[in-house]
C-alpha cells in the first residue's frame, strides 16, 4: 500500500514520506469523521431505547450534531485549576486522543490494505491500549481534584485487570492463526461465515467483548466517570478541547475496539457468504464496525453500573480463571487433533 | 528504620452541588480507600422557614406550602394538613370529597414512586428507566393539571373535601390508564428486577432491622422494608381507606433492593385502591356545605348577599380555629407525614410543626453507610427515597 503510493510519488526517500503522511491522512480523516457519526449514532440508539427522539434539531435528522457540539468546545475557554499540575493537566487529553489513533495503523481493511504490516499487529494494539490508561491517570492526578483523582485511580485497577484476560483470549488466536500478525488472523478464517472464529472460540468472543467494553470505560463498567457518585471522575475539572479530546479519544477507542473484534473474531474484510464477496472488503469492515458498535449502544442504554469491588471480583475471579482454562483447552485440543503448527 | 505515619482518612464533598445527591444535600464522606468511614449530611441548603411562614398566614393560604415541602408528591401533604383542620374544627368531608382525596392521593403516591424508582435506578446506573417513568408521570401530572389548573403544586385538597369535582371524562380517562399502566411496571421490571448487576448493586446494601428502624423514627417503606406491616392507611385509616382493599406489602432483610421491589408492589396496590375508588365512587358533594369553612358556589354568589359577605370574609380573613393543639398523619408516600398545629384561637396557626418522613430517614445515613462503599451511598441515598423540600422545609 505504502510502496505503490511511493512508487507513483517518484520513489524516492521524500516519496516514501509523504505516500505515508498521505495513508495517515486517509485513515485519520474518515475515522474522525467516523467519530463524529459515532457519537450521534449512540446518543440516536440510546435514546431511541428510552422513547426518546435524541439530537434532531442541527443539520437533516440532526446529523450535524456532533460538528455543533465540537464548535461549541473549540470556542470555549480552556479552564485549568489553580491547583493543576498545568503541563501534565494539558497532555492528559492530548495523550488520550494520540493513543486512540495509533492503533489504527495496524488494522487491515482488506488483502494488504494496511498502513502497518507489522507481524507483531496484536502486541502492538495491545501496548498501545496499555498505554491509553497514562491519560485517565494523569488527568486524575493532574486535576487536583478529588473526584478526578478517585476516578483515575479507579481507570487504572480496571484497565489492568481486564487487559489479563484480553491478553489470554488473543493468546488463543495467536497459537491457531500462527502468527500475531493481524492479516494473518483475519485470513485464518477465510472461507465463510462457518470459518470465522467467533463460532469457535464464542466464549473466548463473550470473554473479550466483555473486556473490551472494560477496557474502553462504557457501561457497565464506566466507573473512571460514574456521574452517580464520582460526577464524571478524571474529566471533572476539564472544559474546552480538551474535554474534546477526551471525548474523541474515547470513542476513537470504542471504535478501535469494535474494529479489533472484527478483525479477531467476525472475519475482518471477508463476507461471510461467497456470494456476498462482491461487496468490497472495506465496507464489510465499516459494516461489522458498525455492528458491534450498535452492541457497545445498546447494552449502555439497558444495564446498571457495576460497583468497583465487583468488577474486580469479575475481572480476576471470573474472567481470568475462564480465558485461562479456555487457552488450556483450546491449546491442547489444537494440538492434539493438529490445528496448531500446521 | 520504622516509619510511623498516620494515614488520615480522605474526605469527600458529596455535594451539594452532585448529580446523584437528589436536590442540595451536602454529604460529608470519609474515605478509607473506597470504604466510607462517616458520613456526615448537612442540611438546610433549601431551607425556606416553611413553618414559621404558616404562622402568618390564614389556614387557607398556608395550603400552598405543603405542596412545596415534598414537591414529587404534593396532595399527600395537603391532605395531612387537610385533615389537621378538619381534626381542630371537628367538621366532615362529604363521602364524594374523601374518595377523590383517596383517589388523588394514591395517584400521587404512584407518581412518587415513579420518580423515586427511576432515579434509584439512574443512581446505580442504569439510565433508561427514568425516561420509560417519566413518560408515565407526565400522564399523572396532566391528571393533576385537569383536576386542579396545575400540574405539580396543586393546591386541590381544601380543609372540608376538595377544592373542585372532577370532570367525568378525567375519571374515565384515569380509569384507562390504570388499565395500561402494569403494562409500564413490568416492563420497568424486566430491566431491573431480575438484572443481574442491579441486584448486586441493592441486595444487602444499606440494611436496617426492625429495631433499628423503630429507634431511627422509620416509618413507610424503610419501616416496611424490614418486615413490620406499619401502614398509617390500616392502622388508622382516615377518609374512606377503612372501605379500600388493599395490602400492606412487607420486605424481609431491610435492603436496598427489597425496598426497591416493595414500592413496585405499592405501585400495585395503590392502582388497586384508584380503581376502587373510581368504581365506588358516589354523586354529591365534593367540599363541605359550611359556608364559614368553604366558600359559596359562584351563582349563588351573584344571588345572595350572604353568600357574597362569606366569600370574602373567608379569602381576607379567614376561618378561627377554637384554641388547642391537634396533631393528624397520613401514610405519605416516604412515610408518616404529620402536621401537628397549634391554634391560639385565632385566624392563623399559633404553631405549625411539621413531620417529614425523610428528616427521620436521612439522620440514619451515617448507620445505613458504615463500611459500605463509595457506590453505596447513592444506592442507598436513592432508596431512603429523599427530598430536600421536606427534609429542609
Amino acid at each position: 500500500m505504502v510502496e505503490w503510493l511511493a512508487g507513483i510519488y517518484g520513489g524516492t526517500d521524500a516519496a516514501w514520506f509523504f505516500s505515508i503522511v498521505t495513508w495517515i491522512l486517509a485513515i485519520v480523516a474518515p475515522l474522525l469523521l467516523g467519530v463524529a457519526f459515532a457519537v450521534y449514532a449512540d446518543r440516536k440508539i440510546w435514546a431511541a431505547m428510552q422513547l426518546r427522539r435524541g439530537p434532531n434539531v442541527v443539520g437533516p435528522f440532526g446529523l450535524f450534531q456532533s460538528f455543533a457540539d465540537g464548535l461549541k468546545l473549540f470556542i470555549k475557554e480552556t479552564v485549568v485549576p489553580s491547583g493543576a499540575n498545568k503541563g501534565i493537566f494539558i497532555l492528559a487529553p492530548m495523550l488520550t486522543f494520540v493513543l486512540a489513533l495509533i492503533g489504527w495503523a495496524v488494522i487491515p481493511w482488506d488483502v494488504g490494505a494496511v498502513l502497518a504490516d507489522i507481524n507483531v499487529g496484536i502486541l502492538f494494539i495491545f501496548a498501545i491500549s496499555s498505554l491509553g490508561v497514562y491519560g485517565i491517570i494523569m488527568s486524575g492526578w493532574a486535576s487536583n481534584s478529588r473526584y478526578a483523582f478517585l476516578g483515575g485511580l479507579r481507570s487504572a485497577a480496571q484497565m489492568v485487570s481486564y487487559e489479563v484476560s484480553m491478553g489470554f483470549v488473543l493468546v488463543t488466536l495467536i497459537s491457531y492463526a500462527g502468527s500475531t500478525n493481524l492479516s494473518a488472523i483475519v485470513e485464518n478464517q477465510a472461507g465463510g461465515l462457518w470459518q470465522w472464529h467467533f463460532i469457535w472460540f464464542f466464549p473466548m468472543f463473550v470473554i473479550f467483548l466483555i473486556s473490551a467494553m472494560a477496557e474502553t470505560n462504557r457501561p457497565p463498567f464506566d466507573l473512571p466517570e460514574a456521574e452517580a457518585e464520582l460526577v464524571a471522575g478524571y474529566q471533572v475539572e476539564y472544559s474546552s478541547m480538551a474535554f474534546a479530546l477526551f471525548w474523541l479519544g474515547e470513542y476513537g477507542n470504542i471504535l478501535l475496539m469494535c474494529a479489533l473484534t472484527s478483525v479477531l473474531f467476525f472475519g475482518g474484510w471477508y463476507a461471510p457468504i461467497s456470494a456476498l464477496d462482491f461487496i468490497p472488503g472495506p465496507l464489510w469492515m465499516i459494516g461489522k464496525i458498525c455492528f458491534f458498535f450498535f452492541i457497545f449502544a445498546w447494552v449502555k442504554a439497558t444495564v446498571p453500573r457495576y460497583r468497583y469491588d465487583q468488577l474486580m471480583r469479575l475481572g480476576w475471579k471470573v474472567f481470568l480463571p475462564l480465558s485461562l482454562a479456555a487457552v488450556v483447552f483450546y491449546t491442547g485440543w489444537g494440538m492434539a487433533f493438529g490445528y496448531i503448527g500446521n | 528504620m520504622q516509619n510511623d505515619r498516620q494515614i488520615k482518612n480522605y474526605h469527600l464533598n458529596f455535594g451539594p452541588q452532585h448529580p446523584a445527591a437528589h436536590g442540595v444535600l451536602r454529604l460529608i464522606l470519609e474515605l478509607d480507600g473506597e470504604v466510607v468511614a462517616r458520613t456526615d449530611p448537612h442540611i438546610g441548603l433549601l431551607h425556606r422557614g416553611t413553618e414559621k411562614l404558616i404562622e402568618h398566614k390564614t389556614y387557607l393560604q398556608a395550603i400552598g406550602y405543603f405542596d412545596r415541602l415534598d414537591y414529587a408528591a404534593p396532595m399527600n401533604q395537603e391532605h395531612a394538613y387537610a385533615l389537621a383542620i378538619e381534626k381542630a374544627l371537628g367538621i366532615d368531608v362529604p363521602i364524594r370529597g374523601q374518595y377523590i382525596r383517596v383517589l388523588y392521593a394514591e395517584l400521587t403516591r404512584i407518581m412518587n414512586h415513579i420518580l423515586n424508582l427511576t432515579t434509584h435506578a439512574m443512581d446505580v446506573g442504569a439510565l433508561t428507566p427514568i425516561l420509560w417513568g417519566f413518560e408515565e408521570r407526565e400522564t399523572l401530572c396532566e391528571f393533576y393539571e385537569r383536576a386542579s389548573g396545575s400540574r405539580m403544586h396543586a393546591k386541590y385538597f381544601r380543609p372540608g373535601g376538595v377544592h373542585q369535582d372532577l370532570p367525568p371524562d378525567l375519571i374515565d380517562d384515569i380509569w384507562k390508564w390504570t388499565e395500561t399502566f402494569p403494562r409500564v411496571i413490568a416492563d420497568m421490571e424486566t430491566l431491573l428486577v431480575d438484572n443481574r448487576i442491579f441486584k448486586q448493586r441493592n441486595v444487602d446494601i444499606g440494611v436496617v432491622s426492625q429495631e433499628q428502624a423503630l429507634d431511627w423514627g422509620m416509618s413507610g417503606p424503610m419501616l416496611r422494608s424490614t418486615g413490620l406491616a406499619w401502614d398509617l392507611r390500616k392502622s388508622q385509616p382516615y377518609d374512606v381507606y377503612d372501605r379500600m382493599d388493599f395490602d400492606i406489602p412487607v420486605g424481609k432483610h431491610g435492603d436496598c433492593y427489597d425496598r426497591f421491589i416493595l414500592r413496585v408492589e405499592e405501585m400495585r396496590q395503590s392502582l388497586k385502591i384508584m380503581r376502587q375508588c373510581i368504581h365506588e365512587m358516589p354523586a354529591g358533594e365534593v367540599l363541605t356545605e359550611d359556608r364559614k369553612i368553604a366558600p359559596p358556589r359562584r351563582a349563588e354568589m351573584k344571588q345572595s348577599m350572604e353568600a357574597l359577605i362569606h366569600h370574602f370574609k373567608l379569602y381576607t380573613e379567614g376561618y378561627k380555629i377554637p384554641a388547642g393543639e391537634v396533631y393528624a398523619a397520613v401514610e405519605a408516600p416516604k412515610g408518616e407525614f404529620g402536621v401537628y398545629l397549634v391554634s391560639d384561637g385565632k385566624n392563623k396557626p399559633y404553631r405549625c410543626k411539621i413531620r417529614a418522613p425523610g428528616f427521620a430517614h436521612l439522620q440514619a445515613m451515617d448507620m445505613m453507610l458504615e463500611g459500605h462503599m463509595l457506590a453505596d451511598v447513592p444506592a442507598v441515598l436513592g432508596s431512603i427515597d429523599i427530598v430536600f423540600g421536606e427534609v429542609d422545609r
